[in-house]
């Protein structure tokens, strides 16, 4: 029942207000690394605010956990888009990522205290899943080369215990 | 091999001198722990060798927690005996179990 409401939820995220709705086809090798890197850095950037904005312990380590964890992550893509001279190409989900990121920091920026960290990380389980859900559905099945693949799905594994880590966060803050 | 002295063998014949303890290595390679259920007993010590470039931790709920840096390895000597679930604390999809004998 609750992984079925979660599948249902997470679908809407999709074809909702996500921005993975938009890409039209299959995704390239070089606008999947694009994406996928996109997806790191614009998390990284939220961490960023977090921290500089919260005064709850919980919530700061949790957003350094983020920063410490997608810099990893995209340490080890651009080495591998180096080794496969594959130059990340940007493309309509890259774009529409970053815009739904701009809009939703700019959101946090006019909050405060617990209100901000509630925001913060109820937008990082959200966030999360609707990456979880566009690797799994769209962007791991469309890869073609195998270590970009392996790569994407350690990325699917991090995301998914960042989901789970921001639950227990958020259930912390309640 | 070396004989044992007489005393020796007597002694761990009734059980005075425990077994050897031994050090179990659990290895972290792309956010799982293998085994994941591992077979001990106390006094034992639990090597987690982690391959990944991600920091990890091996974590029981209300008890002890390991860190384990990437690229680095965290230890733990089993005091209790009894099997104990545990997990990554940064990655709770993370799960391990050790099943302690006395
Ligand atoms: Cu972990």
């Amino acid at each position: 029942m609750l992984i079925r409401y979660t599948a249902a939820l997470a679908a809407l995220l999709l074809l909702g207000t996500a921005p993975f709705a938009q890409a039209a086809d299959k995704p390239t090798d070089p606008q999947i690394a694009h994406i996928a890197y996109t997806a790191g850095v614009l998390d990284v950037e939220a961490a960023k605010q977090a921290i500089k904005k919260s005064k709850n312990k919980e919530v700061v380590d949790f957003a350094k956990d983020m920063i410490r964890d997608h810099e990893a992550v995209n340490v080890q893509a651009l080495d591998l888009v180096k080794k496969l001279k594959v130059t990340p190409e940007n493309n309509a989900t890259s774009k529409a990522l970053t815009k739904a990121a701009e809009e939703e920091r700019a959101k946090l920026a006019k909050l405060k205290g617990a209100a901000f960290d509630k925001a913060y990380v109820d937008n990082e389980v959200a966030y999360h899943k609707q990456v979880d859900g566009a690797l799994e559905t769209l962007l791991i099945p469309s890869a073609q080369n195998a270590e970009l693949k392996s790569l994407l799905e350690t990325g699917l594994k991090i995301f998914q215990g960042h989901e789970q880590h921001a639950e227990h966060v958020a259930g912390m803050l309640k | 091999m070396p004989k044992r002295p007489l005393w020796i063998a007597m002694m761990l014949a009734v059980g005075i001198i425990p077994a050897q303890a031994e050090t179990i290595r659990v290895t972290i390679d792309k956010l799982v722990f293998s085994p994941a259920t591992v077979g001990a007993k106390v006094g034992d010590t639990i090597e987690w060798v982690n391959k990944d470039m991600f920091a990890h931790t091996a974590t029981v709920k209300g008890g002890w927690e390991v860190m384990i840096p990437p690229k680095k390895s965290g230890s733990l000597t089993l005091k209790a005996a009894g099997p104990v679930d545990y997990f990554c604390r940064f990655h709770p999809n993370m799960k391990g179990r050790l099943v302690v004998a006395p």
